[in-house]
């Protein structure tokens, strides 16, 4: 699929908030305007270098975007780069937005002096890791851990 | 999750197909290219030719021909054709029952345990197959060549 407008990424700007918000409600089926509020301050303030907040906007209309950090240390590992999030909306998909995001977001890593990028998925969702597979990221030497609280 | 040889030669075979769209390739031709039997790719490009993957192709120099979608065709779509993966490991998820008299942990609590972890394993092998598309398993040859 091919999007009629030229795709531009950029840092998001306060008032894209709004449509990412959609974005992420059509695809998890929640709206959650408090919680990107505050990944808006955390990580689209752009006052520290080492965070990456991420939109693809074309014709005017936000497609997509995509969230990440360079972490130093984390899990005892070397600084790497974190991809959080990445959300294009259904119907701008397999137009190559989820790859000009993340090409986007790993030339922030590396113009930091990051040359891993990690992230954690769901293993069910099949969408998003079939996504990061076609980029070329493989399994991690980690395994993510979990204990029922409850029980 | 073991593969059988017909799986693996499933998968070797629909990459062959899928890194050649639109040629013919015979049995024999990736028989020799992954040492396999030619007698028992047969039977395999059969079962896949009958899935509508492939199309055979008749007469002299005939063959088969890739009609699957390699951006969307994962490697547990050709798993699944030749694997029973749906079937349940024989313990799961679940309070095994326990003689309240034994002093240690009954078979039944040992063989359920087990199957717990062998049921993780099976769920990210599954994951992970699911995840991975023949497009996607290219690029991967790609690059290890580079």
């Amino acid at each position: 699929m091919a999007l009629k407008d030229p795709v531009r990424v950029r840092s998001v700007q306060p008032g894209d908030l709004a449509e990412v918000i959609g974005i992420d409600a059509g695809i998890t089926g929640m709206r959650k305007p408090d919680y990107w509020s505050e990944i808006l301050q955390r990580y689209g303030s752009g006052r520290r270098r080492q965070r990456f907040f991420l939109v693809a906007e074309a014709g005017g209309r936000i497609e997509g975007f995509a969230i990440g950090e360079v972490r130093d240390w984390e899990y005892g590992m070397p600084p790497c780069g974190w991809v959080f999030a990445i959300g294009v909306r259904p119907d701008a998909r397999l137009a190559g937005i989820g790859t000009r995001l993340l090409d986007a977001i790993c030339a922030g890593f590396r113009r930091l002096g990051v040359t891993t990028v990690r992230t954690i998925l769901a293993r069910d969702n099949s969408l998003i890791l079939s996504f990061f597979r076609s980029q070329g990221l493989m399994a991690a030497p980690f395994i993510a851990l979990e204990k029922d609280l409850e029980r | 999750m073991k593969l059988q040889k017909n799986t693996l030669a499933a998968i070797y075979s629909v990459l062959e197909f899928a890194a050649n769209p639109g040629r013919q390739l015979s049995a024999a031709e990736i028989a020799r290219q992954y040492r396999i039997s030619p007698h028992h790719l047969a039977k395999v490009l059969r079962s896949l030719g009958r899935t509508g993957l492939l199309e055979s192709v008749r007469g002299v120099g005939g063959g088969y021909r890739f009609t699957g979608n390699a951006k969307r065709l994962t490697l547990m779509d050709v798993i699944e054709l030749f694997e029973d993966v749906g079937a349940p490991r024989r313990s799961g998820r679940r309070a095994a029952r326990r003689d309240p008299a034994a002093a240690g942990p009954s078979p039944l609590e040992v063989e359920d345990a087990v199957g717990v972890v062998l049921a993780e394993i099976d769920e990210i092998a599954e994951a992970t197959f699911r995840s991975i598309t023949l497009d996607t398993m290219l690029k991967l040859v790609a690059r290890r060549r580079k």
